[in-house]
């Protein structure tokens, strides 16, 4: 079967088992979670014991030890089911957990990662309303104070921010200007409950509505210094280096909704009729569907390649660029064609298309807008060293 | 306590089913394949004997090597040890009975669990052929299974209500659905099942008590009609069930 091509026995076992928990304890409760626009603690408990929370981390964090293209797996199979859960898991995975394994001293691992693994969140501060493609705009700074840290500012965006079993963030602060004239960023660790940190949950979202989003506000909030993750000024690199791998997150999230629509659209196609004959007969409809399993195969198949290559501690800057770009797109498409392959009952919020379609909107802002990754491969194929 | 739990690889029960070109056999290409439904309860079932009594669970099937994959969810569930009986490509019920009985010799397990029926080809035989070959109590179609030391009692689906049974070890249990809520393997377990190993025993051979001529797809049903509520199309509807359905 194409899915599963030139996957590993225990991969298959691994999306057949994840397919199967979306299909039974997630479908049954999305279109209500994201009608009343609801966080939940009761899927996200279930979610954990299956170890969806710690997926790359090794055993001796308490993670699940996953190879990339696994992980990857999981995030496509619950998107294909809903864009909310799985912006919960990818989030979580790659921008809470990831910074703090990669670039946290032994200490801080210990100290957090084996309770992110087991039932906990995880935020990652980045952007900010005055930064967001424009990153080195940041404008909260943190100005040392004795043994402590003291952060003022405000983020913007923030997901899995502020649920009430969140433990804290990780938030990149300005803490001096460089020799070169630029600002000098760090990443601090900041639990929630410290003075001075506040949190608010965003309401009205278009999308991805069961998933939990917050402002932060900072202010004099203190923190002592062994909470700086990795070194003074690292905090632009760190941040890039976890978009890098992030993005393969948003791209498996593309990859797994347009497979859901693909799948919906099909489904329905085989058996609507119009003019005494299926609609998938008819061509319009039909090569719409080949155009989709077209970017399906190419999308899935890429992805994997660049999960491959970042298990082997490749340079990914450039592929996971592509792989964001091209899934987010793919699902734009899916989506927009399942919604037409549907009609009228496209629009109605009965059907899965209409969450579709509003679910692969953020894939083509987050993380990197579309404009950002074709900037960032341009840049890679050397369009800009003149 | 020790349990074995025989289970089988079926094809997915929502695989459209091509009947091969010999016209006996089901065609594999593109089919997906999957743990026979009832088998899962079975798995589940013995690895809450095994939590709660301590012991060991072994799962056993008789296929082709290929089912090495159903072994592998099998394993990721909690199963400790997994088995193939290699078969060839043609046998029947007998066989597979014959061939679990003589592994069940080998580890004498105090209670086998395997589903009520696979769901490839229905044909319920295995655990009544595999209690008489080894000579163990068995109680089929159970939906409720409770061990207190070594009184086994089982709640049966019967029609229209329930039937309770009691018996005792050693003795074999086949799965109804209800039995129990199956659980999903968790990541760092199926991560963990590729290093267990998965024995592999040559088949012993029996001669086939039962062949297969032929097989086809069943006839699509026939398709109903819709009708009004005008006047006309109820006399229409009362000819109907008049003289085609013949029910009135």
């Amino acid at each position: 079967m194409s899915l599963n091509r030139n996957l590993t026995e225990e991969q298959i076992l691994l999306r057949n088992t994840v397919r199967k928990f979306a299909e039974e304890l997630i479908k049954p409760k999305a279109k209500e979670l994201d009608e009343k626009e609801e966080f939940s603690y009761e899927i996200t408990a279930e979610m954990a014991k299956m170890g969806f929370l710690g997926c790359f981390l090794p055993e001796e964090y308490g993670g699940s030890g996953l190879d990339y293209v696994s992980y990857i797996i999981v995030v496509e199979e619950i998107a294909r089911i809903d864009g909310s859960q799985a912006a919960t898991i990818a989030a979580h995975n790659s921008l809470g957990v990831g910074p703090l394994y990669y670039f946290g001293s032994e200490k801080q691992k210990k100290k957090y990662l084996p309770k992110l693994a087991d039932g906990h969140l995880w935020g990652f501060g980045l952007t900010e309303p005055e930064a967001g493609s424009d990153a080195g705009n940041t404008q909260t700074t943190a100005v040392e104070d004795g043994d402590h840290w003291v952060i003022n500012g405000s983020k913007i965006f923030i997901t899995n921010a502020g649920t009430d079993i969140t433990l804290g963030s990780t938030v990149l602060a300005v803490t001096g200007v460089k020799s070169n004239g630029k600002k000098e960023l760090t990443c601090f660790i900041v639990e929630n409950g410290t003075p001075g940190f506040t949190i608010k949950t965003m309401k009205h979202k278009m999308m991805w509505r069961a998933s939990n989003t917050c402002e932060l506000y900072f202010e004099d909030v203190r923190v002592p210094k062994e909470n700086m993750l990795g070194k003074r000024g690292d905090g632009f690199h760190q941040m890039l280096a976890t978009l890098d791998n992030g993005r393969l997150s948003i791209a498996a999230m593309g990859l797994g909704l347009a497979q859901g629509a693909f799948d919906y659209a099909l489904n329905y196609a085989k058996q609507r009729k119009t003019f005494g004959k299926p609609i998938s007969t008819h061509q319009a409809i039909s090569f719409k569907l080949a155009d989709i399993e077209m970017g399906l195969e190419i999308a899935r198949t890429y992805l994997y390649d660049v999960c491959r290559m970042l298990d082997k501690n490749e340079k990914i800057t450039k592929e996971s660029a592509i792989a964001k770009l091209y899934c987010s797109e793919l699902a734009h498409m899916a989506a927009n064609h399942c919604v037409q392959i549907l009609g009228g009952y496209g629009l109605m919020k009965e059907y899965d298309a209409e969450k579709y379609y509003r679910d692969q909107k953020l894939l083509e802002i987050g993380e990197g807008t579309s404009e950002i990754q074709r900037l960032v491969i341009a840049r890679e194929i050397g369009c800009y060293n003149i | 306590m020790n349990v074995l739990i025989c289970i089988s690889r079926v094809p997915d029960t929502a695989t459209k089913i091509v009947v091969g070109s010999d016209g006996k056999t089901i065609d594999n290409q593109g089919v997906k394949f999957i743990i026979n439904p009832y088998d899962e309860y079975a798995i589940e079932e013995g690895l809450r004997i095994k939590e709660k009594f301590g012991g060991s669970v072994t799962a056993v099937t008789v296929g082709s090597e290929q089912s090495s994959d159903i072994l592998r969810t099998a394993l990721a569930m909690g199963v400790e040890k997994a088995t193939i009986i290699k078969a060839p490509e043609i046998f029947d019920s007998y066989f597979v009975a014959y061939n679990l009985a003589e592994y069940a010799k080998s580890i004498k397990p105090d209670i086998i669990l395997l589903g009520r029926q696979s769901v490839d080809f229905d044909s319920f035989q295995i655990p009544s052929l595999l209690a008489g070959l080894i000579d163990y109590n068995l109680v089929t179609v159970v939906s409720k299974l409770t061990i207190d030391a070594n009184k086994i009692i089982c709640e049966r689906d019967v029609e229209g209500g329930k039937e309770i049974v009691e018996t005792n070890l050693p003795c074999i249990i086949s799965a109804q659905k209800g039995l129990n809520e199956p659980r999903y393997p968790k990541l760092p377990d199926i991560m963990k099942a590729k290093s267990k190993p998965i024995e592999i025993l040559e088949a012993k051979p029996t001669d086939l008590k039962m062949e297969v001529i032929s097989m086809e797809i069943p006839m699509k049903q026939r398709i109903g009609k819709i009708l009004s509520d005008s006047d006309e199309d109820i006399n229409e509807l009362v000819r109907l069930l008049h003289e085609e359905a013949k029910v009135i």
